[in-house]
């Protein structure tokens, strides 16, 4: 092959970079077999306590939801896995059909208009939503209750770091937007409102009325919702939303330890041509005949540079299609079925664990499949106590509210069995 | 059919026509070229104040996207609605159907700055 | 219609989803204490396919793919290499995916310890002093890096307003700065391919914030002035921003980290082999240098001994990209590649990248016009200017490829050239794979000759011909609307 270049060495190819650059060291050990990289890699995973074999009551964002095996056999077909960006159509059509499809499932789970093809994950998806609706309205604030996810607020700062936007925190009261506080905050320079539901603490906030408000003063409606519990709650779409976005783990992807995951971006009609990322149309090819392929490209950022709505370029399409393939496998009956279970659990839970003495209620209003309970025990006690019998969670809220310490949220999924839950009350009762 | 010898162009290749104070704006076959399919038309907001030489609005082909710059300063008067449906009557009929918008001036005078017909062909024959 | 273009929307069989389990009858109890208005009054309109139909749907759309594990898939800029299948394996076991991010520190000391030594390893790879393995993507990277560079300004009560920006660089890097309010200056390339250092001194003052580079460039070609340009950036006040996209180009080779940049990204997806996925998830690690070390996303990860944890306050880092720590699942992929391959290893990848690419080069050069003259690095852009002019375009031609099983390079970027097509080989293709390229392209440039209509008809053998892409973007249909 040097022959047919015309040069003696490999040496003679890169003959023009400076010298100097060459001269490094770097510290990296030699290479190994699959045989060694198989042993070394599970004995770091020996290092972690994986909740297949454990208790998971941690939720916050990521949920141990069960995703049946045909999703991953499905979705690690090579022809999915090794495939890219589908900018050539016509061999890229299973690409471009199941994004197609992906897009009108969470259209239909959503009640919204239009979906993109998926984003990084559900903050930084309520970021871009952030972002559009300053654009769209040319207004310059932002309201975000205290009871959304801390981690979104923090994302949707940073998104903002450099904009000329003003985010306003509207305090909570009993673990949702405080109403009158939000009242008093709305005015006509506000550009949206963001409302997650159901929010961080698992509980529904008082939708109609939030959209009623934010839509009396021009705003823009931006909901973060969960999409499991679509199947029971009523679809952003229905209540208002202008812009619906979310985490979309839930859905046939395993947590692993917070990512790949991915966040749908789903508006109403009037904001297509301002929404971020890939878009998938259906067609046809000069014969006549159906086709799918990328279209609306004029937004994105390999034409429009500077100007483009988001500089998103790869997305999620992996994830997105096992959430496709999910939603597929459970239709619309299973999604209602599957939200049921985790209601009914969570909320089993919940009534099991209020008989236990010092365990007590910190919000009053309906929760979804998370909740918050107050537990007076020693923390030290009590996380030993779960620990031996092989619980992980729940999650300590002191950490992210100060104003909550020694108070727990807890998530409880389809997976959580009546025996899951004998064994958290007693580590709780031995604390 | 429009007298093309009696608009006025200007370097990136709009076409304009004065009518009192008011300005009617869209771009030259040349251009319509350029841009071959146009898939969308983002018209101005009517009442918006433009200045010269800023762009006003973005017409798009399936790969690119276009700005048009408005000829002259003034207030957006009107625009061609007809177009959100049918963003290719700006490539069939670029002089006619395919108008862009309409602006009151605030200075009708820099029409007479613009670019005559021979002068935008020379313009345009240099390869802008 | 074609019946197996059919949507799952279209489709209809009996899904009973009898994976999950049985309602016990008690769930009306617990939906009677939502409020009424809360509560959804009708079943989304999901489609209904048995779990056999839905296997059946998406696999016969798979097989509608072109993919690097069926085909060659020279796509520049993309590094489309072989993405070894032991690493898919090891993402998927139950120790790494199976964990959550809220566990307790000492629940995911595995888990850390790999967050860790990769952002280690990844700085000795680069050359840099430390990593943040938050961004989701390169562009989400580029994001960071421009938020960091804000911040670091902001910070020194540095008042800079601009961003430089080759003309040849790729869009994301023009819509990153724009995102974090700079003002893009674009840099012209020379007649050799590279930033025309020229132009580059008239635009540089002390507005700038930032020079955003790649190395090599999208031309391909190494930029041999990057000492000089570092030093002249730096002199002004700027800080010097590398796009790693390129860098399977470099490893081993020489590290962004020694020319000068201060801020660099790298694609996991792209050079640490995780896979396209079909357009994600990639991974956009982000380096810096030890002034800047303070901006980076929230948490890092620390280690003190044997025992790794995460940083509990930084106050001036910008904050987070998104929420937990990164794409962990494409992480821990690119950690077992790099382990895998080692020292040795790392060096191949470039060494052979490169040969690859210079060598097509060598046997296309008679049959494309290759714009700029000498060694390229891992990939080099040709123009089908001399088949423009017989009637046939790049686009034409990545058409017919399509025909012969090959996946299109990617046409028309950079913007600089005209007709462009940009072929990356990856070291993971043999000589004989790219022997075939060559002779497939000699005989569609046959084609071009005797039989154009061949070529501007094409793709001829694709389940679909050619898309008609107007339409898609004149009348979108974007969901399925029964």
């Amino acid at each position: 092959m040097l022959k047919a270049i015309g040069v003696p060495s490999f040496e003679g190819l890169i003959s023009n970079i400076p010298k100097n650059l060459r001269n490094f060291k770097w510290n990296i050990p030699p290479g190994i077999s699959e045989l060694e990289l198989g042993r070394e890699m599970d004995e770091i995973g020996h290092a972690n306590k994986n909740f297949k074999y454990a208790t998971l009551y941690l939720g916050a964002g990521n949920y141990d939801h069960f995703v049946p095996a045909v999703i991953d056999r499905l979705a690690f077909r090579g022809e999915f896995i090794t495939a890219y960006t589908p900018y050539q159509g016509e061999a890229s059509q299973g690409t471009l059909q199941s994004m197609y499809e992906y897009q009108s499932l969470i259209c239909e789970l959503t009640a919204m208009d239009f979906s993109n093809a998926s984003m990084y994950d559900g903050a930084s998806s309520l970021a871009e939503a952030a972002l559009l609706a300053l654009r769209f309205t040319g207004r310059k604030k932002i309201l975000i209750p205290a009871s959304t996810h801390p981690e979104y607020r923090e994302v949707v700062r940073t998104y903002l770091s450099f904009v000329d936007a003003e985010i306003l925190r509207v305090p909570m009261k009993d673990g949702a937007m405080d109403m009158e506080q939000f009242e008093r905050l709305m005015d006509d320079n506000v550009a949206a409102v963001i409302l997650q539901q159901p929010n961080f603490f698992g509980v529904l906030e008082e939708t109609h009325k939030v959209s009623e408000l934010t839509h009396k003063s021009g705003a823009l409606l931006i909901a973060c919702v969960n999409p499991i519990s679509l199947g029971i709650l009523q679809p952003p779409g229905e209540y208002g939303a202008d812009i619906a976005v979310g985490e979309g783990q839930g859905l046939g992807n395993p947590v692993s330890f917070g990512g790949p995951h991915f966040g749908f971006f789903v508006v109403k009609e009037p904001l297509l041509r301002k929404i971020p990322g890939r878009i998938a149309g259906m067609t046809v090819d000069k014969n006549g005949r159906r086709a799918f392929v990328l279209t609306l490209q004029a937004r994105e950022q390999h034409i429009r540079r500077e100007k483009a709505t988001s500089n998103i370029c790869t997305n999620q399409a992996l994830c997105a299609l096992k959430g496709a393939i999910y939603l597929t496998l459970l239709g619309g009956e299973g999604i209602r079925k599957l939200a049921l279970l985790n209601l009914r659990n969570a909320h089993k839970a919940h009534e099991r664990l209020l008989k236990i003495k010092g365990v007590q209620v910190v919000f009053k209003k309906p929760f979804f499949n998370e909740f918050a309970l107050k537990i007076s025990r020693d923390k030290k006690k009590l996380k030993n106590n779960l620990r031996k019998r092989g619980i992980l969670g729940p999650l300590a809220l002191g950490d992210f509210y100060p104003e909550l310490d020694s108070s727990y949220l807890i998530a409880v999924t389809e997976k959580r069995t009546d025996d899951d839950l004998k064994r958290l009350v007693e580590a709780i009762e031995a604390s | 059919m429009t007298d093309l010898s009696k608009l006025k162009y200007t370097a990136t290749h709009e076409w304009v026509s004065l009518n009192g104070k008011t300005a009617t704006v869209g771009i030259t076959d040349y251009a319509q070229k350029e841009i071959s399919d146009a898939v969308f038309v983002e018209l101005p907001k009517e009442g918006r104040v433009v200045r010269k030489k800023e762009s006003a609005m973005v017409i798009e082909s399936v790969k690119a996207a276009f700005d048009i710059y408005a000829p002259m300063s003034g207030k957006i008067a009107k625009v061609n609605d007809s177009l959100k449906d049918k963003p290719e009557t700006v490539n069939k009929s670029p002089y006619e159907q395919g108008w862009l918008f309409q602006i009151e001036c605030s200075d009708p005078k820099e029409f007479e700055s613009l670019l005559t017909q021979e002068q935008y062909l020379g313009v345009k024959d240099s390869g802008y | 219609m074609n019946s197996d273009s059919q949507t799952i929307f279209e489709k209809h069989s009996f899904n009973p989803a009898s994976w999950l389990p049985k309602l016990d009858g008690s769930e009306e109890k617990a939906l009677a204490k939502l409020p009424e208005e809360s509560v959804r009054k009708s079943e989304p309109h999901l489609p209904s396919l048995s779990e056999l139909d839905v296997v059946r749907h998406f696999t016969n759309l798979s097989q509608k793919n072109f993919c690097v594990d069926t085909n060659f898939y020279p796509l520049g800029s993309c590094t489309m290499k072989y993405n070894p299948k032991a690493l898919d394996a090891i993402a998927a076991s139950t120790a790494y995916s199976q964990i959550h991010p809220y566990q307790d520190e000492e629940d995911v000391q595995g888990a850390l310890k790999i967050l860790y030594e990769m952002q280690v390893v990844l700085s000795e790879i680069t050359g840099m002093e430390e990593f943040t393995l938050q961004p989701a993507a390169g562009a989400h990277g580029e994001f960071c890096g421009l938020l960091m560079a804000g911040a670091y300004h902001r910070f020194k009560k540095n008042k800079k307003t601009k961003v430089l920006i080759p003309d040849s660089a790729h869009g994301t890097n023009p819509a990153s700065a724009a995102l974090c309010g700079f003002k893009v200056v674009q840099i012209a390339t020379n007649a050799k391919g590279h930033v025309d250092v020229e132009d580059l001194k008239r635009k540089l003052d002390g507005d700038v914030a930032c020079l955003m580079m790649t190395n090599p460039n999208t031309l391909g070609i190494f930029e041999e002035d990057i000492l000089e340009i570092a030093s002249r950036v730096h002199k002004a006040g700027g800080l010097l921003y590398y796009d790693g996209a390129n860098m399977n180009a470099l490893v081993g080779i020489c590290r962004p980290g020694d020319m000068g940049f201060d801020i660099v990204h790298l694609n996991l997806h792209k050079t640490f082999a995780v896979p396209h996925g079909s357009g994600g998830p990639g991974s956009g690690p982000v380096g810096v240098k030890k002034e800047l070390i303070p901006f980076l996303p929230f948490p890092r990860i620390l280690k003190k001994g044997q025992k790794f944890s995460y940083e509990k306050n930084a106050p001036h880092s910008i904050g987070k990209l998104r929420s937990f720590y990164g794409n962990f699942g494409a992480i821990i992929r690119s950690y077992a590649y790099i382990k895998a391959l080692g020292d040795e290893g790392l060096k191949g990848v470039s060494e052979n990248a490169i040969l690859n690419a210079n060598y097509l080069k060598a046997r296309l050069k008679d049959i494309f016009d290759v714009p700029y003259n000498g060694f390229c690095m891992h990939e080099f852009v040709m123009s089908a200017k001399k088949q423009k002019a017989k009637g046939v375009k790049a686009l034409d031609i990545a058409k017919r490829l399509l025909d012969f099983g090959v996946y299109a390079p990617t046409i028309y970027f950079p913007l600089i050239v005209e007709e462009a097509l940009m072929v990356e080989p990856t070291e993971t293709e043999s000589k004989e794979t790219l022997d075939r390229f060559v002779e497939i392209l000699v005989e569609i440039d046959k084609e071009i000759n005797e039989n154009p209509q061949k070529v501007l008809g094409a793709p001829h053998t694709t389940p679909v011909s050619r898309i008609d892409e107007v339409t898609a973007a004149r009348q979108p249909n974007l969901r399925f609307k029964s």
